[in-house]
């Protein structure tokens, strides 16, 4: 075991692992996360812990991180390299870490022009690739990204997204492979409606024997209406959502869409689940987060282990 | 002007020693006037080269040619009649010079043989600084003449920190303490009042942090 992480054990395990997400809020409501994580409970192994999604300003994910610890759940500290540089994130790290914090996930973050500060700077001071050699760097040499050696470094699992369904696809297994050889000990994917190239993407994973190498989490939001996966579709950039999901939706009448996108859900995760190389499933149900348990439960995803 | 300096030598010799026909590229723009890839430098570098090599035991032919402007498409479209007598092209042009040449000869390796530094101005013989970032929002109006985005080490719009000494800036006492510069500047200008006016948060969407930028002139564009 590299680390003390509940998630990084389930996985060890051999069991499907299930993380959520929860997005901090937008205002000082600690009790408002301790809320939406506590809902999460006993139903999932992990929950992330969004920073500033959507480039719009929140509740900072490792102070809402720690209020998660403080519960005595787990949380998966998001970081984006667009709002920090190399000493602010590395100064987070060990805060964090120091707090309880050992799971972390690696990204680049929402450019600023889909937030509510358009006119922002972005730092990018180093991109997720290098956010994930940095914070392995830290835990396995024991040193700063800059070459000192660091007194009791930090010792995360770490994490880090991958889009199977962007452009250019020929490209989206070799970027799984340099996360690889970054380093990385699990990935989260983006949200998966387009199964058949779900299953494309993994055939080469496998191919590589990447799979071998990171435990690939396969990304589940659920669509609470037609509006939404019509939305998914057209525009959000990096979504594949196949017309005969949209038309599925569609098929119901309003007050049935939600249970309809659960639905679909729920026979994704039954479907994915006989994909060699998927090591569980990251829950993402966009301030839906009650609807979890539901889901983990008719996916046959319960008990969640005991360790 | 946009500056540059010549890579190093090694640099640019693990570039193109697989190859035995390069095209050394110069632009007669900035690069010229900042003395880095004009026709002169382009001679020294091929002979330097072709010395190089020789004393390899390899024969490296390097053609020269220098364009009125590298980053304009109707230049670039003269070396049409050499590109095919070359294995790579070695451009001393700009990062823009660099990338006209690449996305006109799609098939044809190409090579910077300078690093772009900065958009400056020259001080005197032999000595450019850097004066201009691009941010798309000029404030020289109310800085007096003097960028604090360029030329403040923290690019600081209400300056100057509390490490400017004796008009120096804290990270090297061979830089100008820009908020120095704009202070006596305004001194000058009889506006020392202005120091006191708070410049708001910047807009940086017009900057790149808005992403890649482009200009299109409806009254001129084709």
């Amino acid at each position: 075991m590299k680390t003390e992480s509940r998630l990084e054990k389930v996985l060890a395990s051999g069991a499907l692992a299930v993380t959520s997400e929860c997005g901090p809020p937008r205002g000082a409501l600690p009790e408002k996360v301790k809320e939406k994580a506590g809902m999460l409970r006993g139903w999932v192994d992990a929950i992330n812990v969004t920073d500033n999604q959507t480039a719009m300003v929140r509740m900072s994910s490792w102070a809402a991180g720690i209020l998660i610890k403080q519960i005595g759940l787990d949380p998966v500290l998001q970081m984006v390299t667009r709002d920090r540089n190399r000493l602010a994130i590395q100064a987070d790290i060990i805060g964090a870490y120091s707090l309880g914090i050992n799971t972390m996930l690696c990204l680049s973050g929402d450019h600023p022009k889909f937030g509510d500060h358009p006119m922002a700077a972005n730092v990018h001071d180093i991109d997720s690739v290098q956010l994930i050699q940095m914070v392995v760097k830290m835990r396995d040499e024991g040193k700063f990204q800059g070459g000192k050696d660091i007194d009791h470094p930090p010792k995360m699992f770490v994490g880090a997204a991958a889009n199977p369904f962007a452009d250019p696809f020929e490209l989206r297994v070799m970027r799984l492979a340099k996360k690889v050889k970054a380093g990385v000990d699990f990935i989260q994917t983006q949200c998966i409606y387009n199964l058949d190239k779900f299953e494309t993407w993994m055939d080469g994973v496998r191919q590589r024997g990447l799979h071998e190498k990171v435990y690939i989490l396969a990304g589940i939001t659920p669509m609470k209406t037609a509006g939404m996966a019509r939305y998914m579709k057209n525009r959000v950039p990096g979504m594949d959502v196949p017309d005969a999901v949209v038309k599925r939706m569609e098929s119901v009448p309003k007050e049935q869409q939600p249970e309809e996108g659960i639905r679909i859900a729920v026979e994704s995760i039954q479907r994915l689940k006989e994909v060699a190389g998927v090591a569980g499933f990251h829950i993402m149900a966009i301030e839906w987060e009650e609807k979890v348990p539901e889901i983990v439960e008719k996916a046959g995803l319960l008990p969640r282990p005991e360790l | 002007m946009i500056t540059a300096v010549r890579k190093p030598m090694e640099e640019i010799i693990a570039c193109v020693s697989p190859y035995d026909r390069i095209l050394l590229v110069g632009c007669n723009e900035c690069v010229s006037v900042c003395s880095a890839g004009g026709r002169k430098e382009v001679a020294l570098l091929s002979s330097a080269l072709q010395m190089h090599f020789l004393k390899q035991g390899k024969t490296m032919e390097a053609r020269e040619m220098t364009l009125e402007r590298q980053c304009d498409p109707e230049y670039v479209e003269e070396l049409v009649n050499s590109i095919d007598g070359a294995d790579a092209v070695l451009s001393m042009a700009c990062g823009c010079g660099v990338q006209t040449i690449a996305a006109r000869f799609r098939e044809k390796p190409v090579f910077p043989a300078v690093n772009t530094t900065f958009m400056g101005a020259s001080e005197r013989q032999g000595v450019w600084s850097e004066r201009c970032q691009g941010c798309g929002d000029c404030v020289l109006g109310i800085t007096g003449g003097i960028c604090p985005i360029a030329r403040c080490s923290k690019r600081l719009l209400n300056g100057p920190c509390g490490g400017s000494t004796k008009g120096k800036c804290e990270i090297d006492a061979n830089v100008d303490c820009a908020w120095q510069l704009i202070w006596d500047r305004l001194k000058a200008l009889g506006l020392e009042k202005r120091i006191e006016d708070v410049i708001e948060a910047k807009d940086w969407r017009t900057s790149r942090d808005g992403g890649p930028r482009k200009i299109i002139r409806e009254d001129l564009a084709s």
